[in-house]
């Protein structure tokens, strides 16, 4: 059920400020997409107006059209708490509640939308932990607090709780930056199990990372401070890693800039 | 200039110096003056709580102070207790909290959360006000609303109006600063899962700041309970136990102490006045420590 994302004309402003512009790309179902490109582009940007988070900082707006198969996420009328609930995230820092045990975290999602059903929960639960690979490690302290575990556990258990509530998507922001090679790998293990079951985009500054991950990469660059972040190109990965079609693109993932 | 540049090259320098003897006197000389500075806070409050202690355990160890009125009993005679007062203090502190604490974190809710452009910095600058403003002040206002215009008798439960005024902005202020603590990435993460916002708020937000609110509740309280002035305006003391806050006086701790000041040359009476004292601070102190047990149910268990 994982759907494509039909990016056209989309321009993302901060107030005044234009931080993206002119946008037009599509991102496949059941693939991993990388978006890469220097600091301040507007890869984070970008991305959580994929599922109307930009638009929860006060004077932030987007313009242009984001399809989710066939339905325009701004059209009049989407509300978009529903967005969410199709289109999950992942953060940068392991976020767990702090205030509730590793298994109310995974359940947040369904409980705080009315799921009570204990047996529902509990299948739940397993189910999302055994997807991000967590399950072997925490099944016998469930009750603990979710901020007790590892960096690597807590950003596995954001990931759990993200497809705890069956999204389409899954946006990860730089999901590996705080975390060490070790689970940084594990990360990337589990993105590749979930490929088959959602739309993937991450955005990351590890060259290898994209490389290792993603089926297809988009790079976006910035033409200097205070200009609007922009696409320059996205294709298949290992093409864009072998042949880039653009220079700018070649100079980044050779290290000659950024 | 020239003079400078050619002057001899000053003896190399250590890289890691050993503390100069200037550094090394300035440094003792801040040392002791911030310890005597401690000391100075310090030794009011000790003494306080000594004279109290000394003066008014004797009485608390009687269980007629915890279980008697003053009814009947003249400020020349030993005896009674001050039950009629803690019940009215606890009756009148109730009910300013049940009061004032969802006005108060409804208002901080709306300043954190949604409170945008000039409405927001309104209600900012009148709780400012509030904050400033004298308990007689409030008291006042209540009195000219509650009795002047209404017409009502001068009951307790006016007095808790006027220490509402005067328990909200601090409610509201440490609440405020508590919802702002709670980091950016929580709320979203809630969002993120598909999660509207005043659910946010209820489950996300109130509970990861849930143990600071209640500190700030219990710090009004006792601010609240100590008041004087809206009991001297609003609330006539009386001997008796009285627990009906619409009809009739009823007493509290501040007025009990007021009462026997009036008569402190008398033994009976000055002891009362001190036990008195002490209750009010064990009170405050009984509410604290449950304050503090209260916000460990917020939290998971290690
Ligand atoms: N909350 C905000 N308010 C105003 N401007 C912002 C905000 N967040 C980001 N920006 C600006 O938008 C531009 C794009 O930022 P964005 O975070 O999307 O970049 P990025 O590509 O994710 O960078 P990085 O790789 O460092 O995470 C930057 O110029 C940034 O300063
Ligand atoms: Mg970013």
């Amino acid at each position: 059920m994982a759907k494509r994302i039909d990016v056209s004309g989309l321009d993302a402003f901060y107030g005044h400020f234009k931080a993206v512009e002119d946008v037009s790309l599509t991102v496949e179902p059941r693939s991993v997409t990388a978006f890469i490109g220097p600091s301040g582009c507007g890869k984070s940007t970008l991305l959580r107006t994929f599922n109307r988070m930009h638009e929860v900082i006060p004077g932030a707006r987007v313009s242009g059209k984001v399809m989710l198969d066939d339905e325009n996420l701004y059209d009049d009328g989407v509300d978009p708490v529903a967005v969410r609930r199709t289109v999950g995230m992942v953060f940068q820092r392991p976020n767990p509640f702090p205030t509730m045990s590793i298994y109310d975290n995974v359940a947040a999602g369904l409980r705080l939308n009315g799921v009570k059903n204990k047996k529902v929960l509990d299948e739940v639960v397993e189910r999302s932990l055994k997807r991000a690979n967590l399950w072997g490690e925490v099944h016998d302290r469930l009750g603990k607090p979710g901020s007790s575990l590892s960096g690597g556990q807590q950003q596995r258990l954001c990931i759990a709780r993200a497809v705890a509530v069956e999204p389409q998507v899954l946006l990860m922001d730089e999901p590996c930056s705080a975390l060490d090679p070790i689970s940084t790998l594990a990360i990337e293990d589990l993105i590749q199990d979930l490929k088959d079951r959602y739309t993937i985009i991450i955005v990351t500054h590890n060259m290898q990372q994209a490389a290792r991950v993603s089926d297809r990469t988009a790079f976006f660059t910035i033409a200097g401070a205070g200009k609007p972040g922009r696409l320059v190109e996205i294709g298949d990965t290992a093409e864009m890693f072998s042949r880039p079609a653009e220079k700018a693109t070649e100079d980044y993932i050779t290290g000659r800039f950024g | 200039m020239a003079v400078v540049t050619s002057s001899p090259p000053a003896p190399t320098k250590r890289l890691l110096e050993s503390e100069s003897a200037g550094r090394r006197a300035r440094n003792r000389l801040a040392t002791v003056l911030m310890a005597a500075c401690l000391l100075i806070a310090m030794l009011p409050l000790i003494w306080i709580l000594w004279t109290v202690v000394s003066r008014g355990a004797g009485l608390l160890g009687d269980s007629t102070w915890w279980t008697n009125s003053q009814r009947g009993i003249t400020s020349r005679r030993v005896g009674g207790g001050a039950y009629h007062a803690i019940v009215g203090t606890l009756v009148m502190a109730l009910m300013t909290a049940v009061i004032s604490v969802p006005i108060a974190i409804g208002t901080a809710i709306y300043l954190v959360e949604y409170g945008r452009g000039r409405f927001a910095k309104l209600v900012t600058f009148m709780v400012d006000v509030l904050t400033g403003i004298p308990s007689i002040v409030a008291a006042l206002f209540i009195y000219a609303l509650w009795v002047t215009a209404f017409g009502f008798q001068r009951v307790s439960f006016a007095v808790s109006l006027a220490l509402v005024l005067l328990m909200v902005p601090v409610v509201v202020r440490s609440t405020e600063e508590m919802l702002r603590l709670v980091p950016r990435d929580l709320r979203e993460a809630s969002y993120a899962l598909g999660v509207p916002r005043w659910k946010t708020i209820v489950k996300v937000v109130l509970p990861t700041a849930f143990s600071g609110i209640v500190t700030g509740i219990m710090l009004g309280l006792a601010r609240v309970m100590g008041e004087t002035a809206p009991l001297l305006i609003l609330g006539p003391y009386t001997s008796s136990i009285n627990l009906n806050p619409f009809d009739g006086n009823m007493a509290a701790l501040p007025t009990f102490i007021n009462q026997d000041r009036n008569n402190q040359a008398l033994d009976p009476a000055f002891d009362r006045v001190w036990a008195a004292a002490l209750t009010l601070i064990l009170i405050v102190m009984v509410l604290s420590v449950l304050g503090r047990l209260l916000s460990r149910f917020g939290t998971v268990k290690k």
